[in-house]
């Protein structure tokens, strides 16, 4: 019982970071009509966002400190992060929570991308065939990901996530059960920062008038456009925040997984079947099966499952895919009309 | 099921056969003059050209080609260490498992359509690339490789006394040897790519191909005039598997080494940037789009700071440093980078890749020479 309790909450943050990057892909391609492979280096960017903001923050300083000695007898060396000896306590802070105040570097950045590149590519896109619109944000998904290659190495970069939620929580103890189930606190804090972010994308698109046009763009663009509703523009903007949602993904996610440059592309391919298994075009259906997907991988990772069929952890998701889209074309939650040549 | 071809097509056949043999003079000047080049040439050409019978004539976008090519090639290897050495024997059954591989993947994929069907074939290739580097490692040799080793049984050159060579043993078209970067390596694939340029012209000239064509342009109407699209779908799917299959085992059969990730989705993608940059639905696009992109993989590859220092030393040293660093972005590890942009650019302004430009340039001309024809006519007339 209690070891797949743990299988259980081991899927929720995977499953997090899918339902995140699938509920931007699926809200994309819901308003825009276009099949954004470029979606996971926005993910990856995002992640890489908060190792500018770490390595931005550790800048150090040397001062040299004649009254120590090192062993080899020279005057010690003390490095010291500069914003720590600037600012004290409050720079340490700023140092150790590197991670999760990135976020505030990184809305803006993602937003600033995800709008460029809308404006910029996509745009002149969406009456192009949707091979061109893979092809095309294919290539630049290469491209994304080869320049933070250039500038940042091949290399894992790890992350670590503050002090306070580095070590385990007692899951069982919480939900007072006997045994102990040990679980990473970080990974707890992913699971309810992706539940506030897609609460957030909902309650924008279902309370907020503006979230109500765009509504309306993705059932019907043409008389949302003839209302005299600069519709391009709203797009624009949800195009904006679906970045800034994988942007988000990308940073709470690098304490979990160490970003390297093709992190992106490994999510991608595994977020565009959590939108196909959801149903194209449908949120709700993108993040149940994030979630599920996300549950079903772990599950699937147990030794137990695995001495039963071997490997079985590494297709699971795109054996569900395949016998998804065989039985239930439309996916989960499709909506009737969306993609169905 | 073929139809006749034209005295153009014999033409163009007999051209494309001549540039193929004679590659080693006209490639020489340009610094890819060797066999391990060329081969590449010729098998990313052959593989291009069976994805452009998919997706140029359908329009169906397969992203899990490359699976085909590492079933081909896993396959090759095995007949190498269990059976012969002969390549005969290797590619055969390459094609056997490529075309079995491709049936079922095929038969699955092409109930669905459009993006979904891209997704399921990204799904699949996905899945063996997984597969293969881990459950299977016994099949695959996992991560390492799987390779020849002076312990493999090889039955049948045992069988028939094949001479012992020392060291491992190279592959060999009944006696002549294949592997190991020597000029008839490359004339096997360069023979076995007029084959199957010679096979893609038959099938775009044939009411098969035709049959292809229709589903391209409107496939509800191909169904309403009697015709049931998906056999001829699935026909095209596999052809195009066993020109991929076929790629792979010529890879082995050069080079006697099968590693997975030359399955992963990446390697289906380049092949999809060939085409496209080539010209999707032409006869020769492919092989141009192969060829340039494995010609400009191996020089800018290649290309290192102290080359770039070099070709830069005529500006002065500020200058210099910029130049050098901005380019580095685009060379040797940065290959990938030039190919995404490329990639982008063909995408965005030449859809219909390097072969539409070549009609536009050829229109632009003509246009201006019968511009310029009415302009005399009507000057003689004025006279």
């Amino acid at each position: 019982m209690d070891a797949l309790l743990l299988q259980l909450l081991n899927g929720l943050d995977k499953g997090g970071a899918y339902a995140l990057i699938a509920l931007g892909l699926t809200l994309v391609f819901g308003t825009l009509g276009v099949v954004n492979f470029a979606h996971g280096a926005l993910f990856m960017m995002g992640a890489f966002c908060a190792v500018v903001f770490d390595r931005l923050l550790n800048v150090e300083t040397v001062t040299i400190d004649e009254t120590q000695t090192t062993p080899w007898g020279t005057p010690m060396e003390i490095r010291e992060p500069y914003i720590q000896s600037l600012l004290g306590d409050f720079g340490a802070f700023l140092v150790d929570y590197s991670v999760p105040i990135s976020i505030i570097l990184a809305i803006p950045i993602m937003l600033i991308i995800g709008v460029i590149m809308e404006r910029g590519l996509i745009r002149h896109f969406y009456s192009r065939p949707h091979a061109d619109q893979i092809l095309v944000t294919f290539g630049l998904a290469i491209v994304l990901q080869e320049i933070i290659k250039h500038f940042f190495g091949a290399n894992p970069i790890p992350q670590a996530a503050p002090d306070v939620v580095n070590g385990s929580a007692d899951i069982g103890a919480m939900l007072g059960l006997d045994g102990i189930i040990a679980y990473p606190w970080w990974r707890l804090i992913y699971f309810v920062f992706s539940l506030l972010c897609i609460a957030a994308v909902f309650a924008f698109l279902q309370f907020t008038t503006y979230g109500m046009v765009v509504r309306a763009g993705m059932r019907d663009r043409e008389t949302v456009g003839l209302l005299g509703i600069d519709i391009e523009k709203r797009f624009t903007v949800v195009f904006g925040i679906a970045a800034v949602v994988a942007g988000l993904a990308g940073v709470m996610y690098t304490p979990i997984l160490p970003p390297d440059y093709h992190m992106g592309m490994d999510f991608l391919v595994l977020s565009f079947v959590v939108v196909v298994v959801g149903g194209m075009g449908s949120l709700g259906g993108a993040v149940l099966a994030g979630f599920l997907l996300g549950i079903l991988q772990s599950f699937a990772s147990m030794t137990e499952v695995k001495s039963i069929f071997p490997g079985i952890d590494q297709i699971i998701i795109y054996l569900v895919a395949v016998l998804i889209l065989l039985t239930l074309p439309r996916g989960l939650m499709g909506r009737r009309g969306v993609m169905e040549d | 099921m073929f139809g006749n071809l034209s005295r153009n097509d014999w033409l163009l056949i007999a051209g494309f056969t001549v540039l193929v043999l004679a590659a080693p003079i006209w490639l020489a000047p340009l610094g890819a003059g060797y066999p391990a080049i060329m081969e590449k040439f010729c098998i990313f050409a052959i593989f291009a050209i069976g994805f452009n019978i998919l997706f140029g004539l359908t329009g169906y976008l397969s992203f899990g080609h490359a699976a085909f090519l590492g079933v081909g090639s896993y396959a090759g290897v095995w007949m190498f260490k269990l059976f012969s050495m002969n390549v005969v024997l290797s590619t055969v059954f390459a094609l056997i498992c490529a075309g079995l591989f491709a049936l079922i993947i095929g038969y699955i994929s092409l109930r669905r359509s459009g993006i979904y069907f891209s997704i399921l074939t990204l799904a699949f290739a996905q899945m063996m690339y997984n597969v293969a580097y881990s459950v299977l490692t016994p099949i695959t040799n996992g991560e390492t490789g799987l390779q020849l080793e002076l312990s493999d049984p090889r039955y049948l050159d045992n069988a028939l006394g094949a001479s012992q060579s020392i060291g491992l043993p190279r592959t060999s078209f009944f006696g002549i040897d294949i592997s190991g970067g020597g000029m008839p390596g490359f004339y096997f694939c360069a023979v076995i790519l007029i084959i199957c340029f010679y096979l893609s012209i038959r099938i775009f000239r044939s009411p098969f191909g035709m049959m292809l064509r229709a589903i391209k342009s409107n496939q509800t109407r191909m169904k309403y005039t009697g015709f049931n699209p998906k056999p001829y779908l699935l026909a095209a799917f596999v052809i195009s598997g066993l020109y991929a299959g076929l790629a792979g085992a010529l890879m082995v059969a050069t080079d006697p080494l099968a590693g997975a990730e030359r399955m992963q989705w990446t390697a289906s993608g380049e092949v999809v940037l060939m085409t496209i940059l080539g010209g999707v639905g032409t006869l020769v696009g492919p092989v141009i789009g192969a060829t340039l992109i494995k010609y400009f993989e191996n020089i800018f590859s290649a290309f290192n700071e102290n080359i770039l220092n070099a070709t830069f030393d005529f500006l002065p040293e500020g200058l210099r440093h910029f130049a050098v660093e901005f380019s580095a972005l685009f060379v040797g590890e940065g290959w990938f980078l030039t190919l995404g942009l490329v990639f982008m650019i063909v995408v965005i302004f030449l859809p219909g890749g390097i072969m539409e430009g070549i009609a536009r340039i050829r229109a632009l001309f003509s246009k201006k020479k019968t511009q310029d024809d009415a302009a005399e006519g009507s000057v003689v007339a004025a006279e």
